[in-house]
């Protein structure tokens, strides 16, 4: 049973690399698109961190900027 | 009714969607591969290696859909003036390109048992690789122009001239004498492959059209913080 799921009748090869490359590619794009995103909200909390009260205070009036400050640990 | 799609309204419902998307594709993936390698049968003539099929195949028709919705979206938000469809495109268009790429290696793959040979300058294999420079152009064009009128301009001339490419897959196995072969799946008669083929296939298009929703999710989150970047910088 086992022998038959990894040889597949001499087709093994083929196939499980064919699943191999689509995983792998799968998983890269995801790091890649998590580091992108990671880094992004990383630099708007470093610059929010930057802004003086007031300022602060108008960037905190947009809820969207709201969401990205309580959302640090999402995805 | 555009309003409903402003990047502010959104967020809230983009930021926190990942991680369930991701939950149900690792599920609904699972599923998937348990049945394309494990309990779907062979094929009578291709054996085993027809498993391949349940990578190929819905990795080629989600790269399809995504240049095909990047291009709908491109030309409606050039008409209409909607920024945020541009933010849509650029957002699905890493996954549809990778999608792509995928659908060409799995395909060559297919090809080395099934044809004697890792590629041919087929037409739908070449017109798939045509596919491939598109998304690239479109990617590149994004990257090269600070301006965003220009690029909205460049990346929907792209668009338009790569949809015309489209058809020429979906058609040139039907229009030229190719080593690929005909569509097994029609919608509009009957198909020809057994169901105990289709529902591995179906469940392996799920879980690919979810890992390119968490994709676009993740990315056009990414493009939103970078816009509030630009923001905070202006304050």
């Amino acid at each position: 049973m086992i022998n038959e799921i990894f040889l597949m009748n001499g087709y093994g090869l083929y196939v499980w690399s064919a699943f191999a490359f689509t995983l792998l590619s799968f998983v890269s794009l995801y790091l890649i698109t998590r580091i992108q995103y990671v880094k992004e909200k990383n630099k708007f909390i470093s610059k929010f961190g930057n802004l003086n009260s007031e300022r602060a205070a108008s960037a905190k009036s947009q809820s969207i900027n709201r969401e990205i400050l309580s959302n640090i640990s999402s995805i | 009714m555009f309003k409903y799609f402003e990047p502010n309204k959104i967020f809230s419902v983009t930021s926190k969607a990942p991680k369930y998307v991701l939950l149900l594709f690792i599920i609904v993936l699972s599923i998937g591969l348990a049945e394309a390698l494990i309990f779907s049968p062979e094929d009578y003539k291709q054996s085993h290696s027809v498993r391949i099929m349940y990578v190929h195949v819905p990795a080629a028709w989600i790269s399809l859909g995504i240049f095909s919705s990047i291009t709908f979206l491109s030309i409606v938000g050039y008409i209409f003036k909607i920024r945020n469809f541009f933010l849509i495109s650029k957002s699905l268009a890493p996954s549809g390109l990778v999608f792509n790429i995928v659908a060409l290696v799995t395909g060559s793959i297919w090809g080395k048992p099934t044809w004697g040979t890792w590629w041919a300058w087929d037409a739908r294999i070449t017109s798939m690789l045509i596919l491939v420079l598109f998304y690239i152009m479109y990617l590149v064009s994004w990257r090269i122009y600070e301006n965003k009128d220009k690029v909205f301009k460049i990346s929907t001339v792209i668009t338009t001239l790569g949809i015309i490419n489209v058809p020429i897959i979906r058609y040139s196995v039907d229009w030229w004498n190719t080593l690929h072969q005909p569509a097994s799946i029609n919608i509009l008669s009957k198909s020809s492959i057994h169901v105990s083929m289709l529902v591995p296939l179906l469940i392996m298009t799920a879980a690919f059209a979810l890992f390119s929703l968490l994709i676009f999710l993740m990315k056009y989150n990414t493009e939103l913080i970078k816009i509030k970047n630009k923001g905070l910088d202006r304050l």
